[in-house]
């Protein structure tokens, strides 16, 4: 079967050799005048309304389609850069408030504690008066007893001794001498007892 | 006859024969793809543009980025002046552009192998750029033959030079796309020849060749669109702008 193709091709190609030695040059038949006047016709034709109608019709639209495009794009850049503008302007302003509230809550905070410590001054200083009065006084009352002290020790020194002399020697001491000596020794020694 | 590369090139009448005068202009196999990639053109710039969707579809892309490849194209070589005339450097540049490739489709034809038409079109451009020259700076616009800066003795010279250069600017444009267009089908067209003379044999090599080829005429035939409408662009750049 493939022999069969093999030599059908083989004779086909001594054919066509001999067609392709066979075929004369016959020239360019582009010089060839016989219908020069048609072809120059035809595309006088053809371009001309090919020329017309692009020129006319299609080329304004797609140039129009392009510009229209190009409007579009550059006026949604526009807006795009607007709203961006827009947004910029708002973030500055509320940056702006939250700054200025920060210096206010700073101002207020401030005030507050100036206030608090102002309060707790005040009162100090009020309880340090307080305490300091009552502090003089205690101390009065302690001088006053301080200085009371040495009579009414004298006093009962004096009764104890009469009591006890009387209980020891049953004999009535005048009052006067014993003050007399209790006193004499309380000038003496009074400052080793009570330290005055 | 099929193994001949250049019949390809053949112009065929399509239907009846149409004459005015004695001028022939019947529907050929050239003018049926002249209609063709016209209407492909339209067909595809058309539907490009008519939905406007801030995200485009493919075809919306395809329409734009056409436009704006070109607009940038015009506006590199010829400022802001050349702005007028985007529509027809557009309309050149797609024109070329569809029928270089509609070409690389098998068994279809090649509109701009054929000299007439590439000249047509580069005679067409050589005349309006010379008459918006004038037009714009009068006949100031012949100092763009004596360039700024040239010793006077070799000015005549210099003159003559870019007198020539200038009258062979539609020879030049139009030669350029023709001869390409015609070169690389016609080596496409030996390369596929060899492949059927050698056969399933011999015939792999100038296959790869083949393929390697038609990668290489479709870059063609984008690069000898955008050559041409550069051109185009750089003449029109000296009419706007004198800059000699």
């Amino acid at each position: 079967m493939s022999k069969k193709i093999f030599f059908q091709l083989l004779i086909f190609n001594f054919l066509a050799i001999k067609k392709v030695f066979a075929a004369e040059s016959g020239g360019m038949p582009q010089l060839n005048p016989e219908f020069w006047v048609s072809q120059i016709f035809w595309l006088t034709l053809t371009f001309g309304i090919l020329y017309v109608v692009l020129s006319k019709i299609i080329l304004p639209k797609i140039g129009a389609n392009l510009e229209f495009r190009k409007s579009q794009i550059s006026d949604n850049i526009e807006a795009a850069d607007n709203q961006r503008e827009q947004s910029e302007a708002k973030l500055k302003e509320y940056d702006e408030i939250i700054f200025k509230s920060k210096i206010e809550a700073k101002n207020i905070l401030n005030q507050a504690r100036e206030k608090a410590f102002k309060d707790i001054n005040a009162k100090k200083e009020v309880l340090d008066k307080q305490i300091d009065n009552e502090i003089k006084k205690v101390e009065d009352e302690i001088n006053q007893l301080l200085k009371d002290a040495p009579s009414k020790i004298n006093k009962i020194a004096i009764d104890t001794v009469s009591v006890l002399t009387q209980k020891l020697i049953g004999a009535e001491v005048n009052n006067s001498s014993i003050t007399a000596i209790v006193e004499d020794l309380s000038k003496r020694d009074g400052d080793k007892y009570y330290g005055n | 006859m099929a193994a001949n590369p250049m019949t390809q090139f053949e112009v065929y009448r399509i239907g009846p024969e149409i004459k005015i005068g004695a001028f022939d202009i019947s529907f050929t196999n050239a003018s049926l793809f002249m209609v063709v990639s016209s209407f492909a053109i339209l067909l595809i710039f058309n539907l490009g543009s008519k939905k406007n969707s801030l995200l485009p579809n493919k075809l919306q892309l395809l329409a734009e980025l056409s436009y704006t490849f070109v607009s940038k194209m015009i506006n590199d070589t010829a400022g802001s002046k050349a702005r007028p005339y985007f529509a027809f450097i557009f309309s050149l540049f797609m024109f070329v552009l569809f029928c270089n490739m509609f070409g690389m489709i098998p068994y279809t034809f090649t509109v701009t192998s054929h000299i007439i038409v590439t000249f047509m079109l580069a005679a067409f451009i050589f005349i309006g750029v010379t008459v918006i020259g004038f037009m714009k700076h009068g006949l100031g616009y012949l100092k763009l033959f004596v360039p700024s800066g040239v010793p006077a003795i070799l000015l005549p010279l210099i003159v003559i030079i870019e007198i020539i250069s200038y009258l062979s600017r539609p020879i030049s444009l139009s030669v350029r796309l023709f001869a390409n267009m015609m070169a690389g089908h016609t080596m496409m067209k030996v390369f596929g020849g060899f492949v059927i003379s050698l056969g399933i044999v011999g015939g792999w090599l100038p296959l790869s060749f083949s393929v390697a080829l038609t990668g290489l005429e479709i870059l063609v035939a984008f690069l000898q669109a955008y050559v041409f409408a550069i051109l185009t662009c750089i003449y029109l750049n000296d009419a706007l702008n004198l800059h000699h």
